[in-house]
């Protein structure tokens, strides 16, 4: 197939300089597919005029109404003829990707021969969301396209209204830090959804996302309706032959200035090797002979720093779980919005665990698709209605953890005060 | 090319896929229970579990954006100096995981010598996240993986070391969407015009109470135009965010000469140190200027050494502008404070100084 290229020069700057050129790819695939020398010229024809040419449509397989991402081009001539007529149709293919985004490369290349033969053999490695996009493919060609790829263990991620792609971090594969089993986790919440992120019928968005630690690798509080971050209850653990090799190699003014003037709660302090003790809320480690940390675990928020500097001489706790945090999206419609703490501390050690955390995510989609009005996110929604009736509307006791401050207005009829004060302490009495 | 069948195949609705066979099989042996890691090299992670086994990633940026064959090119790397697992980041850098310290040195060879960078670990400029421009989406008002490759090119050697005071994440997006997400530096175009209407075309294409609803300060209205039902926009009101336009694409917002970029800094996810933060806005009308993009790379390359420069050791951007102060920021960046600044959205005045603190 030598289908002739169209002019590039504005794209050919972009094959110059040391990073890695996906210009170079799409002229290599070029080589072999008509799409991609059309696709070339739109693009180059955007470059030019700085406009986007693609609008989208419906396009779907077969059972689903969602996960495709549909393109037609608008770049048409005087008749309406489609100036780059073999990149016309231009559909993309969202799947979700396995927790940890690991392969073998032995899937990899299943994957690309496959979408060799049905797409352009442009694949993003991945989506902001998650999702492994297989970039242009004709509508005629994707239900085949998508059979391929579902035969081989892979299935369509989310798009328009719906549950969409989630991910997970590396975690317990291959970090110290994880608190959780993530991808497990990930993998249990998002395929109790399926029929929501593959039939969208929701009022709109809902992302789920899973970082083992408050590291937050995955940034699942600014980006997810729903947060799952590891944490721990108990007193961080040390390693005394790791924290001595730390210091041998930092001395005590890195310790000062980038441990323990770093704490944001001041709980850690810097004592004499031979005072040093550990207790029952405390954690202590001795860095050398005169020289020990001493944590006070009550009052660590569990922010990761001094774990993250001294790796491995500290580490997260034993008792294990996660926090879960509701409401994180970008500007539109009412501006950003951090997820917050409605649940401060769950375990996650077993599947029982896992599935009283799916039963309350179910129990939070749910309230979703009743209350929020269309195009409201979770967190737009809880903005309007007040927290308090979110968590009523999902069965979930209040904790001052939820909060950073209690209120600063007066604005709130308290006459049941008493009869609150009474359930709480009725509810107190029966837990114990 | 193949055809689709005549009687539809039913899905398999599988959901998530299984991550246990493509796991390394030291990632399999010793999950959840990993003890420690260094990093011996920029762009290389050694893990140690209390097991006692150790395992080397070696990690390498990639245009994200990939044609199979770069793939497969990956793939041969994978199998034959490494151990044909591969897995990716948040930030679409591949790593290379090895049960051997001898095979480190060899596979970043080889990785260099077909092109891919070594780095994005540690306090590195890592890969910048970034979303879909001109190549695919239907809103784009400039393009993100030819932006991102003109700016990579220039932040190279931040991506091969690891000199920063602490790891710094970009993020760039086509429009204020925002689809690139929350980052140190984030790249966003920032339309400065009210959308262009065709008329013509609304009362055909879309719902009209759907678009009013959409715009978040109520500057749409259903109007008769040329006696067509069409929509009409306040422009006084309107603050230029596009949000009609995905709905109601007659609601032309993109403008090849007044649709512009604006800088911001500061956002972080990470819960170490102090709370995770938003990004602020710190510079703006920056013209959209493929296919390189050279003022964007000026003032981002600009913040970014300023930063190098004068944070210290495990400041974040935003740990740093939080000590030395806004004012201090500007005027070491040598960026203008303009009015334009001064959030005036609901919730701003959380954003304004209300206390005597004040540097001098
Ligand atoms: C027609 C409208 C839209 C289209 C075509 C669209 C398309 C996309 C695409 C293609 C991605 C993946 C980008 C990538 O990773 O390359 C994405 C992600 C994203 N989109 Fe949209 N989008 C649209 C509307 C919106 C709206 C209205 C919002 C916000 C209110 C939004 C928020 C996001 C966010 C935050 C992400 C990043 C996902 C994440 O955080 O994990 N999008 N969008
Ligand atoms: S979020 Fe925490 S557990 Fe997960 S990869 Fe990051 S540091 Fe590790
Ligand atoms: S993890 Fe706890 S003790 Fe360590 S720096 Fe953070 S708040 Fe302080
Ligand atoms: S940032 Fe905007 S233009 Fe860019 S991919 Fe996302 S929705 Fe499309
Ligand atoms: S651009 Fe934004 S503010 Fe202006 S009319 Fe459209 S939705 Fe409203």
């Amino acid at each position: 197939m030598d289908k002739k290229m169209h002019p590039t020069p504005m794209l050919d700057e972009l094959e110059s300089g040391p990073w890695p050129s996906f210009v170079t790819g799409l002229k290599r695939l070029a080589g072999e597919n008509p799409m991609v020398v059309d696709l070339l010229g739109q693009l180059e024809t955007s470059y030019r005029t700085r406009k986007g040419y693609w609008k989208g449509g419906t396009v779907s397989v077969f059972g689903y109404g969602g996960g495709i991402i549909p393109r037609f081009t608008e770049l048409k001539d005087a008749d309406g003829k489609p100036q780059f007529p073999d990149a016309a149709e231009f559909h993309t293919l969202r799947v979700m990707p396995p927790a940890g985004m690991h392969y073998s490369t032995d899937i990899l290349r299943k994957l690309c021969d496959s979408w060799e033969r049905h797409g352009s053999g442009l694949i993003a490695f991945h989506g902001q969301s998650g999702d492994i996009m297989f970039q242009g493919v004709r509508s005629e060609n994707v239900q085949a396209a998508f059979d391929e790829i579902n035969e081989l263990g892979f299935d369509l991620g989310g798009a328009g209204p719906a549950v969409r792609t989630s991910m997970s971090c590396v975690g317990a594969s291959r970090c110290e830090q994880s608190c959780y089993d993530e991808g497990k986790t990930h993998r249990t919440v998002i395929n109790s959804f399926l029929d929501d992120i593959h039939r969208p019928s929701l009022p709109y968005k809902f992302k789920f996302k899973f970082s083992g630690c408050p590291n937050d690798c995955m940034n699942s509080i600014q980006r997810s309706d729903m947060a799952v971050i590891g944490t721990w209850r108990d007193n961080i653990r040390t390693d005394e032959a790791l924290a001595r090799k730390y210091f041998a190699a930092h001395g005590l003014n890195d310790l000062v200035n980038d441990v323990v003037n770093r704490c944001p709660t001041k709980a850690i302090r810097l004592v004499k090797a031979t005072e040093a003790k550990a207790g029952p809320s405390v954690s202590m480690v001795k860095l050398s002979d005169e020289h020990a940390l001493e944590i006070e675990n009550r009052d660590c928020v569990r922010c990761m720093h001094c774990i993250n500097v001294i790796t491995g001489g500290l580490a997260p706790g034993a008792d294990k779980g996660a926090t879960i945090l509701v409401g994180g999206k970008r500007t539109l419609k009412i501006g950003d919005l951090m997820g917050t703490v409605v649940v401060p501390f769950m375990k996650l050690a077993t599947d029982e665990d896992r599935e009283k955390l799916v039963d309350l995510a179910k129990r939070i989609v749910d309230f979703f698709a009743e209350n929020a009005l269309e195009h409201e996110r979770i967190g737009e929604t809880i903005e309007r209605i007040g927290l308090v009736n979110f968590l009523e509307g999902v069965e979930l006791e209040i904790d001052a953890n939820m909060v950073a401050t209690p209120r600063t207005n007066p604005y709130v009829r308290t006459d049941g005060w008493d009869e609150e004060v009474a359930r709480i302490n009725a509810k107190k009495s029966q837990a114990a | 090319m193949a055809t689709a069948t005549a009687t539809p195949r039913r899905a398999i609705e599988c959901g998530v896929p299984d991550n246990t066979s493509f796991l390394h099989p030291v990632l399999k042996r010793n999950y959840g229970n990993w003890k420690y890691h260094d990093r011996p090299r920029p762009g290389v992670l050694h893990h140690v579990s209390h097991s006692g086994e150790e395992v080397w990633s070696v990690r390498a940026g990639t245009q994200r954006q990939m044609d199979v064959h770069t793939i497969r090119t990956l793939c041969d790397i994978a199998d034959t100096y490494a151990e044909g697992h591969v897995r990716f980041t948040i930030r679409s850098n591949i790593e290379f995981m090895v049960g051997e310290e001898s095979k480190v040195a060899p596979l970043v060879e080889a990785l260099t010598k077909a092109g891919f960078p070594v780095g994005g670990t540690g306090n590195s400029v890592s890969m910048i996240a970034h979303t879909q421009g001109w190549l695919h989406c239907d809103i784009p008002g400039t393009d993100a993986s030819g932006a991102v490759k003109a700016l990579m090119d220039e932040l190279y050697h931040e991506f091969i070391r690891e000199d920063m005071p602490n790891r710094v994440h970009l993020s760039t997006s086509c429009c204020e969407i925002n689809c690139g997400g929350q980052a140190d530096i984030a790249i966003i175009i920032q339309h400065t015009k009210p959308p262009k209407i065709n008329h013509d075309l609304v009362a055909n294409v879309c719902e009209r109470p759907a678009v009013v609803a959409r715009c978040p300060v109520a500057a749409i209205r259903p109007a008769l135009v040329n006696g067509k039902p069409s929509l009409e926009v306040d422009e006084k009101k309107c603050i230029c965010c596009g949000a009609c336009y995905p709905p109601c694409p007659p609601m032309q917002i993109n403008d090849p000469e007044n649709s512009k970029f604006a800088i911001w800094v500061g956002g972080k996810n990470s819960n170490a140190r102090g709370k995770p933060t938003f990004m602020k806005m710190v510079a703006s009308g920056i013209p959209n200027h493929p296919p390189r993009w050279p003022e964007v790379s000026e003032i981002v390359k600009k913040i970014l050494y300023t930063y190098k420069e004068d944070a210290r050791p495990w400041e974040r951007l935003s740990d740093w502008v939080e000590r030395i102060g806004w004012p201090r920021f500007f005027e070491k960046t040598g960026l203008p404070f303009t009015k334009y600044l001064i959030d005036d959205w609901r919730g701003s005045r959380a954003s304004l100084n209300a206390s005597a603190h004040i540097r001098f």
